[in-house]
């Protein structure tokens, strides 16, 4: 029997011939990523009585939660984490400002297909998209890993997942991946991995890919891989050092179970109050007024999100009483956005452009909802409070949508406003 | 280790924005995190968990974030196990690594109400509903898993370990 993407990657991470699926390894963690909470990890970490991090190059911290800092517990953690650095020797640091850790820590090279990537923050799923096993842990494990460079794994089932169809204009892989969230529930991937395949998938580009793989945490899933190919040679080539050497499933692999969908008629979709699995077509829930629009975030923040958004609100005002916040997932995105003229669509359009980070996703700072407000909103959680009051509500959807809906105030299908 | 207690019930998807809401994550401090537990899902949990010890929840819980401020938050708020129809990855994980014992079980999930008084047998892998005398059984955890939560958690394990 062969093996799955993810029992591949295990087993070489622990050292043997072949895992199966089930079966519980220690496994040498290839890169560890940290964000904000780097400041509770270096805590524990201390606690534990070792002096040395087991490897400084495999450790990379971004601050991104709240960044700059809102409040003074924050600015403290901030500069724990930076003091810690230092005296730990940890070079792969970046300071407030760099952008959202998952857009990052690719972007900076970090990422190649079969590496074994721990972070934490659930999102870290986000770097299946290259073919990495890649996992989110809690601040306990991070500072053991940091201390031994090693972690238990139960090596998960996989689930196969086949995506085909021509996607119609204005509907994205947001709106595939909150549909099959829909579909499978919140919980319709948990302890589990999934392979994705199909024409659609093989025709997103690597953003895209990104997209899936961050969001498909929000159905549980402990990884989410998307096989390497061309687009994501291309992307990584000049960003990461030394070989990349993908890995693939065997043709007789034993998957868990295998789902196929067909995207072709599918309409823009809209997870709504208060779980990621309330998913709706959006002309079952157009009409619904917003008080806030937020493009952004690990899953959405990216260039091809700017772009959507852009050629939408190009020449056009938001509707009075909506606050738009526009949140740029890295330096490098921002730079790239100001050079082809979408920010200043949006700042014409009367929109906020917030640093490269997290933003008000979390509810932490930065555009946070007071009660009875309503957001919609590019981000990937739309649970009670997630932006701010709990009694508050965050409807999901493609940065299209929130774009379009920024424009008339309501919840609105973006075909109708670009056609 | 049997833990003996009154139950406090949820529903399904408890995820950890309600049990520690995103704008106290700049907390380090346990005792600090435990103030805010369970604060956007139940204004009244804090008061509850003086005299009821053990939540039993329905399908998903824990599910979201990798704050292990969620794990924590309860178990220094003083809840001492908690049942329910599954649990999410990773907070299923972070409990473990506080010294948390969770326990999959369905049918004790569903039939368990709350104020009820339990029992939790951890190495049999028996829960007594000690209202009514119905018994559930659940499959133990493995024992390296037992170990971490005997040892009080993953830093107490990982510091015998390696100072052994």
């Amino acid at each position: 029997m062969g093996m799955t993407i993810s029992e591949k990657i295990l087993a070489r991470a622990s050292g043997k011939e072949r895992v199966e699926a089930g079966e519980i390894v220690e496994a040498n963690v290839d890169l560890a990523m940290s964000h904000d909470n780097a400041a509770l990890v270096s805590k524990i970490f201390k606690e534990i009585g070792v002096d040395k991090v087991w490897d400084p190059d495999k450790i990379v911290i971004i601050l991104d939660h709240r960044a700059p800092a809102n409040i003074i517990k924050a600015a403290e953690a901030h500069k724990s984490i930076r003091e810690f650095i230092k005296e730990r020797g940890i070079k792969n640091f970046y300071d407030v400002g760099e952008g959202i850790c998952h857009q990052v820590v690719p972007e900076k090279g970090y990422v190649k297909p079969g590496m074994l990537i721990v972070g934490t923050d659930s999102h870290t799923t986000t770097y299946g998209a290259f073919g990495a096993f890649s996992t989110g842990i809690g601040a306990t494990e991070m500072a053991c890993v940091w201390a031994t460079g090693k972690l238990w794994l139960k090596v998960p089932e996989t689930i196969k997942m086949v995506i085909n169809g021509k996607l119609q204009e204005m509907v994205t892989a947001k709106d595939v991946i909150l549909h099959i969230i829909g579909e499978i529930g919140s919980d319709g991937a948990n302890y589990k991995a999934i392979e994705f395949y199909g024409e659609t998938v093989k025709n997103f580009s690597v953003s895209s890919r990104m997209t899936i793989s961050n969001q498909a945490m929000e159905a549980g899933a402990k990884a989410a891989i998307v096989p390497p190919d061309e687009k994501t040679i291309n992307y990584l080539r000049d960003r990461v050092r030394g070989e990349i050497e993908p890995v693939y499933s065997d043709g007789d692999a034993n998957y868990e179970s295998e789902m196929e969908f067909d995207v072709s008629d599918l309409e823009p979709q809209v997870a709504c109050p208060h779980t990621v699995d309330n998913v709706k077509p959006v002309s079952e829930v157009e009409g619904i007024e917003i008080d806030q629009a937020v493009l952004g975030s690990c899953t959405n923040g990216r260039l091809e999100d700017l772009e959507i958004a852009a050629k939408i609100l190009k020449g056009k005002r938001i509707a009075p009483g909506v606050r738009m916040i526009v949140i740029p997932a890295s330096r490098e995105i921002y730079l790239e956005a100001l050079k082809r003229g979408y920010i200043e669509i949006f700042l014409r359009a009367g929109a906020t452009i917030i640093n490269p980070g997290c933003g008000p996703c979390l509810g932490a700072h930065q555009g946070v909802l007071a009660s009875g407000e309503r957001a919609i909103s590019s981000t990937n959680r739309n649970f009670r409070g997630r932006m701010g009051s709990p009694d508050s509500e965050v409807y999901l959807a493609s940065p299209a949508t929130v774009a379009a809906s920024a424009i008339e105030g309501k919840i609105v299908d973006p075909r109708r406003v670009v056609g | 280790m049997k833990i003996r207690g009154k139950v406090i019930k949820y529903g399904d998807d408890i995820n950890t924005d309600v049990i520690f809401p995103g704008r106290y994550l700049a907390i380090t401090e346990p005792e600090e995190m435990a103030k805010h537990a369970m604060e956007d899902l139940d204004k009244d949990f804090l008061e509850k968990v003086k005299e009821r010890k053990i939540i039993v929840a329905g399908k998903n819980f824990g599910c979201g974030s990798s704050r292990e401020q969620a794990a924590m938050c309860l178990k220094y708020a003083g809840v001492e196990a908690i049942i329910a129809k599954s649990f999410a990855r990773i907070f299923f994980r972070n409990a473990i690594n506080q010294g948390l014992p969770i326990i999959e079980c369905k049918e004790a999930s569903s039939d368990i109400e709350d104020g009820e008084e339990i029992e939790i047998d951890l190495d049999k892998g028996v829960i007594k509903n000690l209202s009514n005398k119905k018994e559930y059984a659940f499959k133990p955890l493995p024992d390296f898993i037992q170990e971490i939560i005997n040892a009080g958690g993953l830093l107490n394990h990982i510091r015998k370990r390696l100072n052994r």
